[in-house]
C-alpha cells in the first residue's frame, strides 16, 4: 500500500513534467499547426539555466536560490521561444512542412550545442534539504521534491486555464486554435499571438526542464528530447489543441508508465505507453478530448 | 535521354569502384579500392536507398512518417536473429525478414494511418521509439541492449566474410541501391504512383473521385517499409552487427535529413542526400578532431566539435535558403531545356 | 456617393481562376445584393475583399485600396465580416464570442445587439457549438455589428435555415442595415429582394448586370437568364 502511494505520486510528479512540455506543444500546434520538434531543447535550456543558478550563486540559501532558478529557466525558455518563433519560424509562415523540419534541425543543432558547452554527462542539480527529505502520507515516505513538481504543475495547469479562460490574449489563442482566419476577420493580428504561444510554450518548458532537474536527478542535453516523445504521446491521446486533453492525457501516460514499470516488468513501461496510445487511436483517432477536424 | 547516360556513367564507376586504385585527398584517407574506403562507400549506397525508400512515403506520398528506422532496424535485427538463434542462413534470412517487415508495417501502418498530418508523425515515431526502448531495455535478453548484436557470420556465405571481400558486399549495397531505384521508379511512374501523389496535393479530392485514400497510403507505406527492411539486411553485412543506434529517433531524423538535403519528391535528389550524408557524417567527425578547431575557445570548439551541430545549422539554413534540397539548386543551375 | 470600387479584380483559389476582370461599384448607403448561380465566385469576392485570398487589381474601400493590405488591417477600417457557414467560435462562449470582437477605442454596442437578437441575451454562458444553426447565425450577425461598421458583408445569412428562422433574421437584418453599407451574397432571391436595393450580378467570374434590385426581381426573364431561378 506504501508503495502504491510513493508510485502514484511519483506518477502524478512525472505527469506534471509531461503536462510543461506537452501543454505548449498542443497549443503551439493548435494555433500555428507548427509541430516543434525543438520543443524539447527548451525544457534541457531550463535544465541547464537552473542548474547555472544553483552552481554559481553560492552566496544564496538554496531554497531562494532555487526560487531564482526555476524563474531564470522560465525566462530562457520563454527567450529560446519568442527567438525561435521571430527568427526562424516566421520566415516560414504557411509552410508547414517546412517549418517542422527547421525545428528538426534547430533541435538537433541546439542539443549538439549544449552537449559541446555542458559535455553528455548528466549535471547534477543541487537541492535544497528540505527536497530531498521525506514526508510521510497514506503511510509512505514521499520525497518532498515530488509533491513540490506535483503542486507546481497544478497551480501551472490553473494559471494557464485562467490565461486561456480569462484574458483576452487567451480567447484570441483559443479562437484561433479553432480558425484563425475569422479571428483575423476580426480585426486582430494573430501573428502576435504566434510569438505569444511560442514564448508560454518555451516558458512552461524551462520550469518543465528546472523541476525535470530535479525529478531526473540531473540535467543532460538530450533530456528533454527522450521525454518530448513522450509528450507527442500525450498530446495525441490527449486530442491535440485541447489543454484539459493535455491535462488528463499526462496523468493517464505517466500512471500507466510508473505501475507498469514497478508492477509488471521493468523497461515496459514506456512500450505499454505506446500501446496504450494505439489503443486510444483505434477508438477516438481523435484523442481524449479533441474535436474532429472539420 | 541525357539523363539516363548520366544514371549509366554513374552506375558504372560506382560498380568499378573496387578497382580504383586512386583516392580522393580530404575525402578519404585511402585509394577508392581500399577495404577502409570501400566501407564507407558501401555506407552512402545504403544510405542511397534508404532515403529513396523513404521518400516513397514522404517525399511522393506526403506522408511525414517519423517511423522510418523501424522498418530499417527491424531489418537489421530480424535478419540476425533469424541466422541465430533461429539457423536459416543469409540468402533465406534476407527474405524472410523482409517479409516479417511489411508485415509489421502492415499491423503498425492500417492504425497509425487513423490519423493523418502531424498526428501521424507522432504516432509512427511513438511506434519506432517502443522498438528503440524494448531494444535498449532488452527485457527477454536477447536483442543485446546497448551493446547490440554481433554479425552471425556462421550462416553468412563466405564471399561476404572477411575484409579482403569487402569489395562484394559493396556490390551487394550497390545491388540493393539499383533494386530500390528501379522498384521505386517503377512505383512512382505507375498508376498507383499518381494517385500517390494526388494524395499528396489534395487528398479530399482523391476522396471525390470515388479512391479510397487510406488503402493507397498504406500500400506507400508497405512498400516503403519493405525496401527499408531489406536495406537493414544489407547493412548488417556491412557494419557486421546490429546496433541500437538504427533503432532510434536520431536515426529516422538523419534519414529525414538525407530525403530533404538531396531534394524529396525526386528519386535521385533522395538518392545523392543519402549518399553524401552517409559520407558526411563519417568526415564531420574527422573535421570535428581536426586541429584548426581544437585551437579555438573552449565555448566555440565545443559546439564545433559535434558533427549534429552542423548537421542541424545546415538543416535550418536548408530549410530557409533552398528548401527543395540540393536538386533543386543543381535543378535550378542547370539550363531549362532539359527539364 | 461610392463606398466601395472594385476595378480589374482578379482572383485565384488554388489553381481555379474564379474572378475574372470584375469590376463594380457599391454605393455609401444601402444594400447591394451580389448574386449569381452556385459557385460564380459570390464568396470569393467577398473574400477578396476581406483580405483573406489573395486578389490582384483593386479593392478602393473609403478611399483605402485593400488589396495587399493584412486582413485585420482591413477590418479595424470598420469592416464588419459574416462569413458563410457563419464560422462562430465553437468552443467559445456567446459571450466570448462577442468580447472577442471587442476592439479597443471602440464602445462595444452590446445593447443594439441584444435588442436585435434578444435570443442571445440569455445566453452569453452557453458555448456557440451548442446554438442552433439561427442563433449561430445570430450570433455571427452580432458579432460583426458589435463595433460600429462602414461596411458590412453579410455571406449568403439565411443558408440551411427553417423558413420562420430566416424571416426573423431578415426582419433583424432589415433593421440592423437600415443605415448601413452593406454588400449581401444571397441565393435566395425573395430574401435578396427584401433587403437589398442594388444587385451586381456575376456569372462565369463575371459582371453580367449591374443596377436596381427592382428591376432585377420584376423582370422574371433577366433574373431566370442570370440566376437559373424563378422569381416567386
Amino acid at each position: 500500500m506504501s508503495s502504491f502511494v510513493l508510485f502514484t505520486i511519483s506518477g502524478l510528479g512525472l505527469a506534471g513534467l509531461y503536462f510543461l512540455l506537452a501543454s505548449g506543444l498542443s497549443l503551439i500546434f493548435g494555433l500555428m499547426s507548427v509541430l516543434n520538434l525543438a520543443h524539447g531543447a527548451f525544457f534541457a535550456a531550463g535544465g541547464y539555466a537552473a542548474w547555472f543558478v544553483m552552481d554559481s550563486f553560492d552566496g544564496v540559501s538554496p531554497g531562494l536560490r532555487f526560487v531564482i532558478a526555476v524563474i531564470a529557466a522560465s525566462l530562457v525558455g520563454a527567450a529560446a521561444g519568442a527567438l525561435v518563433e521571430r527568427g526562424l519560424i516566421r520566415k516560414l509562415y504557411g509552410r508547414h512542412t517546412e517549418q517542422i523540419l527547421l525545428t528538426i534541425g534547430l533541435g538537433t543543432a541546439a542539443v549538439a550545442l549544449m552537449g559541446g558547452w555542458f559535455t553528455y554527462d548528466p549535471r547534477l542539480l543541487e537541492q535544497p534539504r528540505w527536497f530531498v527529505d521525506t514526508t510521510e502520507i497514506a503511510g509512505a515516505n514521499i520525497p518532498n521534491n515530488r509533491l513540490l513538481i506535483l503542486a507546481v504543475a497544478i497551480v501551472l495547469f490553473i494559471a494557464l486555464m485562467t490565461f486561456l479562460t480569462r484574458t483576452k490574449h487567451g480567447l484570441i489563442i483559443r479562437a484561433g486554435v479553432e480558425n484563425p482566419s475569422m479571428v483575423r476577420a476580426l480585426g486582430i493580428d494573430v501573428a502576435r499571438s504566434f510569438t505569444i504561444v511560442f514564448a508560454l510554450g518555451g516558458l512552461l518548458a524551462g520550469i518543465g526542464g528546472a523541476l525535470g532537474a530535479v525529478f531526473f536527478n540531473g540535467i543532460s542535453p538530450a533530456l528533454g528530447t527522450t521525454q518530448l516523445i513522450f509528450a507527442f504521446i500525450v498530446v495525441v491521446i490527449g486530442g491535440l489543441g485541447s489543454i484539459p486533453g493535455t491535462a488528463l492525457a499526462s496523468v493517464l501516460v505517466a500512471l500507466t508508465q510508473v505501475y507498469v514499470n514497478n508492477y509488471g516488468a521493468s523497461g515496459m513501461g514506456s512500450i505499454s505507453v505506446v500501446i496504450l496510445l494505439a489503443a486510444v487511436l483505434l477508438i477516438r483517432p481523435q484523442g481524449l478530448l479533441g474535436r474532429v477536424q472539420p | 535521354m541525357r539523363r539516363r547516360v548520366i544514371w549509366a556513367i554513374v552506375i558504372a564507376l560506382l560498380a568499378v569502384a573496387p578497382f580504383i586504385p586512386i583516392g580522393v585527398p580530404g575525402l578519404f584517407t585511402g585509394p577508392i579500392q581500399s577495404p577502409g574506403t570501400l566501407q564507407v562507400l558501401a555506407v552512402g549506397l545504403v544510405f542511397a536507398g534508404l532515403a529513396m525508400s523513404y521518400d516513397v512515403i514522404f517525399g511522393y506520398t506526403g506522408l511525414l512518417s517519423f517511423g522510418h528506422a523501424l522498418p530499417f532496424a527491424l531489418g537489421v535485427y530480424g535478419t540476425n536473429l533469424l541466422m541465430d538463434p533461429i539457423g536459416l542462413n543469409y540468402p533465406l534470412a534476407v527474405p524472410v525478414a523482409v517479409v516479417g517487415v511489411v508485415v509489421v508495417s502492415g499491423i503498425l501502418g492500417s492504425v497509425a494511418l487513423r490519423t493523418t498530418g502531424v498526428a501521424f508523425a507522432m504516432v509512427t515515431l511513438a511506434f519506432a521509439e517502443a522498438f528503440s526502448l524494448l531494444v535498449l531495455t532488452d527485457p527477454l535478453r536477447f536483442l543485446g541492449g546497448e551493446e547490440g548484436l554481433t554479425l552471425a557470420s556462421d550462416q553468412v556465405p563466405d564471399i561476404f566474410r572477411g575484409v579482403l571481400n569487402l569489395k562484394y558486399i559493396y556490390w551487394l549495397a550497390l545491388l540493393f541501391a539499383l533494386i530500390v531505384l528501379v522498384v521505386a521508379s517503377r512505383v512512382v511512374s505507375s498508376r498507383a504512383g499518381r494517385v500517390f501523389e494526388a494524395i499528396r496535393e489534395n487528398e479530399a479530392r482523391v476522396e471525390m473521385l470515388g479512391l479510397h485514400p487510406f488503402q493507397f497510403k498504406l500500400a506507400s507505406f508497405l512498400i516503403s517499409s519493405g525496401l527499408a527492411g531489406l536495406g537493414g539486411a544489407v547493412y548488417l553485412l556491412v557494419v557486421r552487427g546490429a546496433n541500437v543506434g538504427t533503432t532510434t529517433a536520431e536515426f529516422t531524423l538523419s534519414i529525414l535529413v538525407m530525403v530533404v538535403l538531396g531534394g524529396a519528391g525526386k528519386l535521385w535528389g533522395a538518392a545523392i542526400g543519402g549518399f553524401i550524408y552517409g559520407i558526411l557524417t563519417l568526415r564531420l567527425s574527422a573535421v570535428a578532431t581536426s586541429e584548426a578547431i581544437e585551437g579555438l575557445p573552449n565555448w566555440l570548439s565545443g559546439p564545433l566539435s559535434e558533427p549534429l551541430f552542423f548537421l542541424g545549422v545546415l538543416f535550418v539554413l536548408l530549410m530557409l535558403f533552398a528548401p527543395g534540397g540540393i536538386s533543386s539548386i543543381l535543378s535550378r543551375a542547370r539550363p531549362v531545356r532539359s527539364a | 456617393m461610392t463606398a466601395v470600387s472594385i476595378s480589374s479584380l482578379e482572383v485565384h483559389r488554388g489553381e481555379a481562376h474564379v474572378i475574372h476582370d470584375v469590376s463594380f461599384e457599391v454605393p455609401e448607403k444601402g444594400v447591394t445584393a451580389l448574386l449569381g448561380r452556385n459557385g460564380v465566385g459570390k464568396t470569393t469576392t467577398l473574400l477578396a475583399i476581406m483580405g483573406l485570398l489573395p486578389a490582384t487589381g483593386s479593392i478602393l474601400v473609403g478611399g483605402k485600396e485593400f488589396v495587399g493590405m493584412p486582413t485585420h488591417r482591413i477590418a479595424q477600417t470598420g469592416v464588419g465580416y459574416v462569413p458563410e457557414d457563419r464560422e462562430v467560435f465553437s468552443t467559445l462562449t456567446v459571450g466570448e464570442n462577442l468580447r472577442l470582437a471587442e476592439r479597443s477605442g471602440v464602445k462595444p454596442r452590446y445593447d443594439l445587439v441584444f435588442d436585435l437578437f434578444p435570443d442571445l441575451r440569455g445566453r452569453t454562458g452557453q458555448d456557440a457549438g451548442t446554438l442552433s444553426g439561427g442563433q449561430q447565425q445570430m450570433l455571427s450577425i452580432g458579432r460583426a455589428l458589435l463595433n460600429p461598421a462602414s461596411l458590412l458583408l453579410i455571406d449568403e445569412p439565411t443558408k440551411g435555415l427553417a423558413p420562420r428562422v430566416v424571416e426573423d433574421v431578415v426582419e433583424a437584418l432589415v433593421k440592423a442595415t437600415a443605415d448601413a453599407t452593406v454588400v449581401l451574397v444571397e441565393q435566395n432571391l425573395w430574401v435578396a429582394a427584401q433587403l437589398a436595393q442594388k444587385a451586381v450580378v456575376l456569372d462565369q467570374g463575371m459582371v453580367v448586370f449591374a443596377g436596381d434590385m427592382e428591376t432585377l426581381a420584376n423582370d422574371p426573364d433577366l433574373a431566370g437568364k442570370h440566376l437559373g431561378v424563378e422569381v416567386r
